[in-house]
């Protein structure tokens, strides 16, 4: 019996937003690299140079680009390496967001206007830029997806501005699968359940706090993985997902079916 | 308490590739080892799974020297 071809041999794509070894986008990235995927990989600034860098290079990539979002120049500058080195794109990850860090903890209410545009510049309409400039060169069809957490649709603690920017993104997933359904581009968002990410730990006050009640309260009673998240991104990117757009798929271990904590659950207070 | 500093120092001159000697206890993060704000985050993130401990947001801002990481993890570790 002869081998089974790579699911994505022969498939390019663009990963925005590792940070390092703990992102989600980097759980994406060896994951489809593992099932043959060739890569780029974009950064921002100096400081995400020297940890992009090594890791693409793990999985085979020099293909390493700096990009900041709200620079339109530096998005023209991969578009355009990307159209030459490869003429075309399969499928591409946007694992980016941002707020200012005081508006991560204490009252939503509080946030200011210059930190709430800002937010939903950086993390929801950079995934419409993305995926505007990604279409052309998707000309065999493709598929593009993004990261998002349940502080969108229900209340967490702290995420604030970060969860109403989140509900914008997963509404533009839709308009977006909408828009680019015809041309055979796939639009999904993966909802992973919190993981302590460069991101989280730095950024989200009191993040343990809902990394501990996941993990007492969902139905796997457990917190999930970069790798699992991985897992879930392959079949979005790959052929294996072909029959799936607009979606907001949960990889947190079930907590967004749970309606209430668990009886056997301790008591938080007792375990933090 | 040797045994924790020789630790973190480890775990310092690791992640930081700075030269072993100049990894002090008195040496800050950022102004003597080149650290920037990431790596103090990964830094944490590093002593809590070496040591079993959580380090909370408040205690970690605090966490600027060597010998900061080494007086927390001897006050707090579990392994």
């Amino acid at each position: 019996m002869s081998e089974a071809r790579p699911l994505m041999a022969g498939r390019r794509g663009l990963i925005m937003g590792v940070a390092n070894d703990r992102s989600l986008a980097w759980g994406i990235a060896k994951t489809v690299a593992a099932h043959g995927a060739e890569l780029a990989f974009t950064f921002q600034g100096e400081a995400l140079a020297r940890r992009v860098t090594p890791l693409a290079a793990s999985v085979g990539s020099q293909f390493v680009l700096p990009a900041d979002v709200t620079d339109t120049a530096s998005l023209d500058a991969v578009f355009a390496a990307i159209k030459e080195k490869w003429g075309r794109l399969d499928f591409l990850v946007h694992a980016i967001a941002y707020s200012d860090k005081e508006a991560l903890k204490g009252r939503y209410l509080e946030t200011t206007e210059e930190n709430f545009t800002n937010s939903l510049r950086i993390s929801c309409f950079s995934f419409t830029d993305l995926c505007r400039r990604a279409e052309p060169l998707m000309t065999e069809g493709g598929s593009l997806l993004t990261l998002t957490y349940y502080g969108a649709e229900k209340v967490v603690p702290h995420y604030n501005v970060m969860g109403v920017a989140k509900a914008a993104l997963e509404a533009s997933v839709r308009y977006l699968a909408h828009d680019l359904g015809p041309h055979g581009i796939r639009v999904n968002a993966i909802s992973a359940g919190p993981i302590k990410t460069l991101a989280a730990a730095g950024g989200i006050g009191d993040f343990r706090y809902i990394l501990k009640w996941n993990e007492l309260n969902s139905p796997l009673k457990r917190n999930v993985t970069i790798e699992e998240v991985g897992g879930a991104g392959l079949y979005l990117l790959s052929e294996l997902g072909r029959g799936v757009t607009g979606e907001v798929h949960h990889v947190d271990c079930g907590y967004h079916t749970v309606g209430m904590k668990r009886v056997d659950a301790p008591d938080i207070s007792t375990v933090l | 308490m040797s045994d924790i500093a020789d630790r973190v120092k480890k775990i310092v001159v690791e992640h930081l590739g700075a030269e072993a000697d100049k990894v002090t206890e008195n040496a800050s993060f950022i102004d003597d080892l080149g650290a920037d704000s990431l790596d103090q985050v990964e830094l944490v993130m590093a002593f809590e799974e070496e040591f079993g401990c959580e380090i909370p947001d408040d205690a970690a801002e605090k966490i600027q020297t060597v010998k900061d990481a080494i007086d927390f993890i001897t006050q707090h570790q579990t392994k």
